[in-house]
């Protein structure tokens, strides 16, 4: 599948998944390769502080967008932009874009959206989708990718506009959370990427989250990202001492143990992997994208870079009808 | 005198708290912590917020039931679970403040009231302490060990008992739900005002759900105010102590360092910080003298066995670089570093290999 098409199918894209996924990395490496090929990209952190500024070796976000880097070059890469919203700021715009900035702040300082958000459960999450919808019509990038709250909340999450129907009645809220479903329900609008680890719980949960995703809200599942997983290393099955002798070296005391141990280890975790990753195809039947894991703590640019090359090769190896 | 060990605390306290962000293993390690306590001999109880399902399963945790569950094994004390349930906590708690049995009555049927414990930010964090509260208030057990909500901001456990009864306050509701007493009247026609405004954009169907809760309330809040002071007191007592979970990522790190200083601005003090999933190093050499062996012998099945070894003991090295603020934040509380194991944990045979590896 040609990336360019891979990421022209809808022009938002949700991130999802359970807590320490990897969710964000994932969205920053969407990003990174969307720019790649030459697409400009809007990402959207809704959960306040993450590591996503750092990985492109930037500062901060807040709800100003920030551009995280820039377009141009030899190669004519898209720009990456990023931005947070919450629901205060989402509901300064919205009652300023409706007429009433007079009440807004006091609805804020007061706490009353604390009130009106209790009475009425979904109001601050349609206040961020219909913030979101606004800047996919707008078409403020090419593809805005919207990093989700973590799994058990991403369904309530987006789920928020369908609740939201059967309690405001009337009114503009009741329009803006149409609006909002009708762009979640609309597969050439927007799409949802989950993200897991190739391990048992995060595989369970996010076959539940898939379905609920489609019953309870209708919408579009992309390719699953599978993050984390260890490259094939040529070798690790050999016994260390052998192996020396074959290239004709020896070892200090201990390091065959030590070579040995962690050959072992790769390779258990790996078969645990496979396992994991054959039944995650099995229980669902989305195409799935591998990403391998980073032997750091923390992303960087070069990381960052290597994730979305891989990304694009994996994207390119997909069958055309994804 | 030395810090108290986990083992210690785990022996000794009462109650332990699991606090974290999420992804880290809170849950496992709430559980392996309690096992551990009902292996030493004592009567202990998890609260779970939300186990993965094998875990729940292990845990003898069919679906919320609000009461504890015992869990057999062949250990001297008792081991004892129990899923969070948080709107049936809510309901026994409005329940006993209620001046009457259909004041209780009204609020339980209130529309509003029903949206709270699902949309009212923070009550999932209070009704956890609520819990831990009452099981310590019957004494049934030697330690209640929590696991909280993943949250990112520690303050928002400590400071939901509060937040919720300054909501339940809520002074512009009171305008409006007290009408006509003396001076509050003038306030109460710009109070009215402000209502209609809200009403026009959310529905007056919303508005008039949430008068009525108010209403309902009326004469509560003191009670649930000097319950939520208890709670916050049973935190800081001598006889709580705070586990704070976390994993080696740099993200992970600082938000756990972050969460630790709030605790501190709280007067809350971290006694114990639990690491999970570190990487194993696989003995003491350098990553980067295996990354040099590997690249001199690129090719070979030998060079393949090196650079394995370098990935492992590099992220080994970054790790123990990323806890090393942490720990010295924490200190003098233990950092009990968990290896990440070659496979994954969700029965009561992983819980007690974790528990060998934690204490």
């Amino acid at each position: 599948l040609d990336p360019a098409r891979f990421f022209a199918a809808s022009r938002l894209v949700i991130v999802a998944g359970k807590g320490g996924v990897g969710k964000t990395v994932v969205s920053a490496t969407l990003a990174r390769a969307a720019a790649i090929v030459g697409l400009s990209t809007l990402v959207i952190e809704v959960e306040g502080k993450s590591g996503l500024a750092t990985m492109f070796g930037q500062q901060q976000l807040d709800y100003a967008e920030a551009t995280l880097s820039a377009g141009g070059g030899p190669s004519a890469e898209g720009e990456v932009r990023a931005r947070t919203l919450t629901p205060d700021e989402a509901l300064l715009d919205y009652l300023h874009d409706h007429g009433l900035s007079r009440i807004s702040k006091r609805l804020v300082a007061s706490g009353a959206l604390d009130v009106v958000a209790t009475a009425a459960p979904g109001i601050k999450d349609i206040l961020i989708l219909g913030k979101v919808k606004q800047l996919e019509r707008s078409g403020a990038a090419d593809l805005i990718v919207l990093d989700a709250p973590a799994a058990g909340h991403a369904i309530t999450f987006l789920q928020a506009a369908r609740a939201l129907l059967d309690t405001v009645r009337v009114g503009p809220i009741n329009a803006q959370a149409n609006e909002v479903l009708q762009m979640l329900t609309d597969h050439q609008r927007c799409r949802v990427i989950l993200v897991t680890l190739p391990e048992e719980t995060p595989v369970n949960e996010l076959v539940d989250t898939a379905f609920s995703l489609e019953d309870k809200v209708g919408i579009g599942l992309a390719p699953v990202v599978v993050n984390g997983i260890y490259d094939e290393i040529a070798g690790i099955g050999a016994d260390p001492r052998q192996a020396a002798e074959a290239a004709g070296t020896s070892l200090r005391s201990g390091e065959a143990e030590a070579l040995a141990a962690a050959a072992a280890f790769r390779r258990d975790r790996t078969e645990l992997q496979v396992e994991q990753v054959a039944r995650l195809a099995e229980q669902l039947p989305l195409a799935q994208i591998r990403l391998p894991f980073v032997f750091t703590t923390e992303i960087g640019p070069t990381e960052l870079d290597d994730l979305a090359r891989r990304l694009l090769a994996e994207i390119d190896a997909l069958p055309e009808a994804v | 005198m030395p810090a108290p060990s986990l083992r210690e605390l785990v022996e000794q306290r009462r109650i332990l708290v699991c606090c974290g962000t999420g992804g880290v293993g809170k849950t496992t390690t709430a559980a392996v912590l309690a096992l551990e306590a009902a292996r030493a001999g004592r009567r202990a109880v998890v609260v779970t917020i939300d186990p993965a399902k094998r875990l729940a399963d292990a845990l003898g945790l069919e679906g919320l039931t609000g009461t504890p569950s015992k869990i057999d094994g062949d250990w001297p004390g008792e081991l004892w679970a129990l899923m969070l349930d948080t709107k049936s906590t809510f309901d026994d708690l409005v329940v006993a403040n209620a001046s009457t049995p259909e004041q209780g009555e009204r609020i339980l049927q209130n529309r509003f009231y029903r949206n709270i414990s699902g949309a009212l930010s923070g009550t999932q964090e209070y009704m956890a302490m609520e819990k831990l509260y009452e099981l310590n208030q019957q004494r049934d057990f030697d330690l209640v060990v929590v696991d909280t909500p993943p949250t990112r901001n520690a303050l928002d456990f400590i400071d939901a008992p509060r937040r919720l009864s300054r909501f339940l306050d809520h002074r512009l509701f009171r305008m409006i739900t007290a009408p006509g007493r003396g001076i509050a009247k003038a306030v109460n026609v710009a109070a009215q005002a402000f209502i209609r405004t809200v009403a026009r954009v959310v529905g007056a169907e919303v508005i008039d759900d949430a008068v009525a809760f108010f209403q309902a309330f009326e004469g509560m809040e003191e009670g649930f105010r000097r319950r939520a002071d208890a709670v916050l007191g049973l935190l800081s007592d001598d006889d709580t102590a705070f586990v704070l979970v976390a994993s080696p990522r740099r993200d992970t790190i600082a938000e756990a360092r972050y969460f630790a200083e709030k605790l501190g601005d709280a007067n809350i003090r971290v006694r114990a910080l639990i690491v999970n999933r570190m990487h194993p190093a696989f003995g003491e050499g350098l990553g980067e003298v295996a990354r040099e062996r590997a690249t001199t012998l690129e090719g070979t099945d030998l060079g393949g066995l090196y650079r394995n070894l370098a990935e492992f003991r590099l992220v080994a090295s970054r790790e123990e670089e990323n806890l090393a603020g942490l720990a010295e934040a924490v200190a003098p509380a233990p950092v009990v570093r968990v290896p990440f194991l070659s496979s994954d944990v969700h029965d009561l045979e992983g819980l007690s290999e974790l528990a060998g590896l934690m204490l």
